[in-house]
């Protein structure tokens, strides 16, 4: 290929020439803006900035060929025509372009976003590493507060909510039956928005100022008034969001419209149903977060006045809208969680998911009840006072529904037959932090000790007992679950349980005195902090450098099982759920034929029941059941039409 | 069973009494810490069941259902289980609906208007507390001082960011909100010195937006009052004779202006290092005043009136306020510039 054709082709040497492009397509509309108002300086960098913060993101998935056959459509091209060329990938270079297929998507969401974990994760270390010890060490205020909140928003946008998005990208499709998402460049162009907010968010460190510092909250006042680092966050977060609700949106209607025949909404896998219920919270919350962020943006860039309280607007408007969107968020990274442990257990414990039918409703009157407690955000804000009791309620109330997926999921152990894997390892402990977590978070909707405990060490306890002994537990036995159906080979059980292990113990010793020292009075997003704290605070950090290490463990268990583990045969865990009935990997195209749902998905221990039959076994059969079909290995399935 | 039962009964009284043995609160400086403490132990007495609950069946489950080695079978059909289900829906709501309505009731008590309690106004700015007593003549101070028994109503208010005034001690907190007036009333309960702390993220120097907070005796509170009364009435004369206005300068840098939170200055006995330090000031405004085609004098004012215009080397832009300007009166920079060049040729 000429450089000629690679320049005009979709893909990399295109997304490289749109930079510069965009960049100047940025500069000029600025400068020809405030030419055109006289405005002076003619080259205001903080307005080129901005402007070419929106522009060269779109330049980068316009070029690497996000839009080609939309554009193509809408001028009354000819489109090239679907030949499927971009389905699957057959080197790891399939993988750095746009790919329709969802099994690609989900791998890039998941390898993209475990990237952002690692760069989070080693600000983190830094952070710790600068609370070794009261003073200030390392970094000056202005980078640590850059640390802590570039740290947080990588951990929310880039990588919880997004990786969950990634295996059920992975997973969805396959346990429904259906062949693709429903819209396969949408899906496409959601994985595409991901690297950008993620680059933007990691490169305000180089904005003149520093990075953004005010958290990932970004509260105004303060957000309208730091300098440049500040757009990033607030840029950022618009691609991130927008490629939430674009997959959100995907997810609802291939979920709605692509089950296979027989699957009713009662014999979908819980997985499915937290990720329909996410779906729903994601479509309807983000938008706000959007509009939080913009009103930011507008008052920083055009001079508007939304949060300056002198020109008549309204600071805590800024909270109320932040967290009605922030608040379901944490649901929108708990509950995909929920459906990953849901499977798990039930596989693992060889028993039916007790109570499924509560445990669905339940994910609904989380989806519902989580839309009414937002302001518990807010119990010291200054926000009017009525509305604080009627807040702590609901809240307290959202341990009802949480309490029937915990107790369900112990009566789903009970009088199980349970193997130890690691994925199910990584259940138990999630449901034990879980339970921590979800208990130190009724505390925190009781009002008199939410005013002494808010903006404290407890809260960074509480919300890493939640989001990371909580979901990104879940999000490693997800991964060790479905590893052998994505790579199509086994990973090495000794180390996912040494990974297991370590990464328990250190967590409960990094996170678990921070609930000490935050009640005893250490307010949170400090760089310095009362030497009272001092002691608690080395034990932490040395402890947060070991539960840093774990994480080697993990990686260094995929990459080579990835490449070198035993095969994998289809269905290692003798699953009844449809992904485990394809071959692992699974074809290109999912199925040769679609299979006919004739029963739940967890029907463990009931004799002759399957959830899913194939061709001729369409009348249920009485006598087979699923997982005496002989394991097949590897590449097992029938080809792909194309080959 | 009933060994497991026994089992996670030994467990919860003993994860009770250990939890309530910890000493997870600073000391018991106000009449509210009391009650928050008690709500905070009863929220305890009603976790540690549920905890030891979950992790007994949890624990309890792989000890007794494990697979052995090479077993395929799988586990009893259990679907569900009606009763079971209506219990464990039924007790939670029951507890929380419980530590709910305790927890409104002690929110009731916290906040409950005291008979001739005093006012104090919290003045917050990036980064540093000040604080007058309207009704007390006025008196203005840099450090928060109480007197025992006596109730407080703060209003506290912000003249940039948001901040958050706490008192771990007293247990009580309310942001300062720009254009609002937020209140917390406080009962002070025991003698001592405490800190007040920012607890909302306000910028660079959050960490160090700190003060002194002191419980006096009512007697002497009422000294201190009237020193303090005093001591505003001499600073005012002096200022209003125009004598010395270095003297007044220094009120300026330490009081109104809130320098000292972000700049070291031996003369105010600052030692912060957000902003520029000021020991070597003199020298440092001719040096850059020169470069800026400025005088000292007109280098420091610009320094205070548009901080960005011009960067000390290492230091940032967008970290100091920009609205000193507006804050202070062109009196009070005068004398501020006039204190500044005046304490600060020291290193020559």
């Amino acid at each position: 290929m000429t450089l000629a054709a690679r320049l005009r082709g979709p893909g990399w040497y295109r997304a490289a020439l749109s930079q510069p492009l965009s960049f100047l397509v940025a500069l000029v509309i600025t400068v020809g803006i405030r030419a055109a108002y006289g405005y002076e300086p003619l080259f205001d960098w903080d307005a080129i900035t901005t402007v070419a913060l929106l522009a060269m993101p779109l330049g980068f998935i316009v070029g690497i060929g996000c839009f080609d056959y939309w554009f193509r459509w809408a001028s009354g091209a000819p489109t090239i025509p679907e030949d499927h060329s971009g389905h699957g990938a057959k080197t790891w270079r399939d993988y750095f372009r746009v790919n329709t297929d969802h099994k690609v998507i989900g791998i890039q969401y998941i390898i993209t976003t475990f990237f952002f974990f690692i760069v989070g994760g080693l600000m983190a270390m830094v952070v710790r590493a600068e609370l070794a010890q009261p003073g200030t060490q390392f970094v000056d205020p202005n980078t640590y507060n850059g640390l802590f909140s570039v740290h947080a928003s990588l951990m929310i946008f880039l990588f919880i909510i997004p990786v969950f998005a990634g295996i059920a990208n992975y997973v969805i499709p396959l346990m429904i039956g259906a062949p693709d998402m429903a819209f396969p460049r949408l899906n496409a162009l959601s994985f595409w928005m991901l690297p950008t907010a993620g680059v933007m968010m990691m490169a305000s460190f180089f904005a003149e100022g520093g990075a953004f510092a005010t958290g990932w909250t970004a509260y105004a006042p303060l957000s309208t008034e730091t300098p440049i680092g500040q757009q990033f966050f607030t840029i950022g977060v618009q691609f991130a969001g927008a490629s939430s609700i674009a997959t959100a949106l995907n997810f609802l209607v291939t979920i709605i419209t692509m089950r296979a025949p027989g699957m009713t909404f009662w014999r979908m896998p819980l997985l499915v149903w937290a990720n329909f219920t996410t779906s729903l919270l994601v479509v309807i919350a983000t938008p706000f977060i959007a509009g939080s962020q913009f009103f930011v943006l507008l008052d920083r860039s055009l001079g508007t006045h939304f949060f300056d309280q002198a020109a008549g607007g309204d600071v805590l408007m800024y909270q109320h809208v932040f967290w009605f969107y922030s608040h379901p968020a944490v649901y929108i990274m708990m509950l995909p969680g929920f459906g990953i442990v849901s499977e798990v257990i039930s596989t693992h414990a060889r028993k039916p998911v007790f109570g499924y039918r509560m445990m669905a409703f339940s994910l609904v009157a989380i989806v519902i009840l989580g839309f009414t407690v937002w302001a518990h955000h807010m119990f010291v804000s200054g926000m009017f006072d009525w509305l604080r009791v009627p807040m702590m309620v609901t809240t307290m109330l959202i341990a009802v529904p949480t309490g029937i997926k915990i107790f369900s999921w112990l009566a789903t152990l009970w009088r199980g037959v349970i193997h130890l894997t690691t994925p199910m390892l990584f259940a138990l402990g999630f449901i034990t932090m879980f339970t921590l977590g979800g208990i130190s978070g009724i505390i925190l909707a009781v009002i008199p000790v939410v005013i002494h405990v808010s903006d404290t060490y407890f809260i960074v306890a509480h919300i890493h007992y939640v989001l990371f002994g909580g979901s990104v537990f879940t999000i490693f036995a997800g991964l060790y679950h479905w590893f052998p159906k994505m790579t199509g080979r086994m990973y090495d059980e000794r180390l996912g349980k040494v990974h297991f292990w370590l990464s328990f113990i250190f967590f409960n010793l990094t996170f678990g005195p921070m609930h000490f020292v935050g009640i005893d009075g250490m307010p949170r997003r400090v760089a310095d902090y009362a030497d009272q704290f001092a002691t608690l605070n080395a034990l932490i950090s040395v402890s947060s450098f070991i539960f840093g290490l774990t994480f080697l463990i993990f990686l260094y268990n995929m990459i080579t099982s990835a490449r070198n583990g035993p095969r994998a045969v289809a269905n290692p865990w003798r699953a009844h759920s449809i992904e485990w009935q394809v071959s692992s990997p699974p074809p290109v195209f999912n199925f040769d034929e679609i299979p006919t749902v004739v029963g739940g998905p967890y029907e463990y221990g009931v004799p002759g029941a399957v959830h899913a039959v194939w061709g001729d076994d369409k009348a249920p059969s009485k006598t087979k059941v699923s997982h005496d079909a002989t394991p097949q290995p590897a590449g097992g399935g029938a080809p792909p039409p194309n080959e | 069973m009933l060994g497991m039962a026994l089992v996670s009964l030994v467990a919860t009284a003993v994860g009770i009494a250990i939890s309530l043995a910890i000493d997870w609160f600073p000391p018991q400086a106000s009449t509210a810490a009391e009650d928050i403490d008690h709500l905070w132990d009863v929220l305890l007495i009603a976790s540690v069941p549920i905890f030891v609950l979950v992790m007994s069946v949890a624990i309890y489950s792989v000890l007794l259902f494990r697979a052995k080695p090479g077993d395929l079978s799988d586990g009893a059909p259990i679907h569900g289980n009606t009763k079971l289900e209506i219990v464990w829906v039924t007790i939670p709501f029951i507890m929380v609906s419980a530590l709910a309505a305790y927890g409104w009731v002690v929110l009731n008590d916290i906040e409950k208007k005291q008979a001739d309690d005093m006012v104090v106004n919290v003045t917050a700015q990036q980064f540093a507390w000040r604080f007058n007593y309207p009704d007390e003549g006025k008196v203005k101070s840099n450090q928060l001082v109480l007197a025992k028994d006596r109730p407080v109503e703060f209003h506290v208010r912000t003249e940039d960011v948001l901040h958050s005034f706490w008192v771990p001690e007293f247990r009580l907190k309310t942001d300062a909100v720009p254009g609002q007036t937020t209140k917390i009333r406080v009962t002070p309960s025991r003698l001592g010195e405490y800190e007040v702390v920012c607890a909302e993220l306000c910028g660079l120097g959050h960490s160090t937006m700190r003060q002194n907070v002191r419980v006096l005796s009512p007697d002497e509170f009422d000294q201190w009052l009237a020193s303090e009364q005093n001591e505003e009435g001499g600073g005012d004369a002096a200022a209003g004779g125009g004598g010395d206005q270095a003297a007044a300068g220094k009120e300026v840098f330490i009081g109104d202006g809130g320098c000292t939170a972000c700049h070291t200055l031996a003369d105010a006995q600052s030692a912060s290092a957000i902003g520029p330090g000021l020991d070597e000031l003199t020298a440092n405004a001719e040096k850059f005043g020169k470069q800026e085609g400025q005088s000292p004098e007109e280098y420091v004012r610009t320094a205070i009136e548009d901080p960005n215009a011009f960067l000390v080397p290492d230091f940032n832009a967008g970290v100091m306020p920009t609205d000193f300007e507006k804050r202070l009166s062109p009196a009070e920079i005068d004398t501020l510039v006039k204190y500044l060049l005046s304490v600060s040729g020291g290193g020559k």
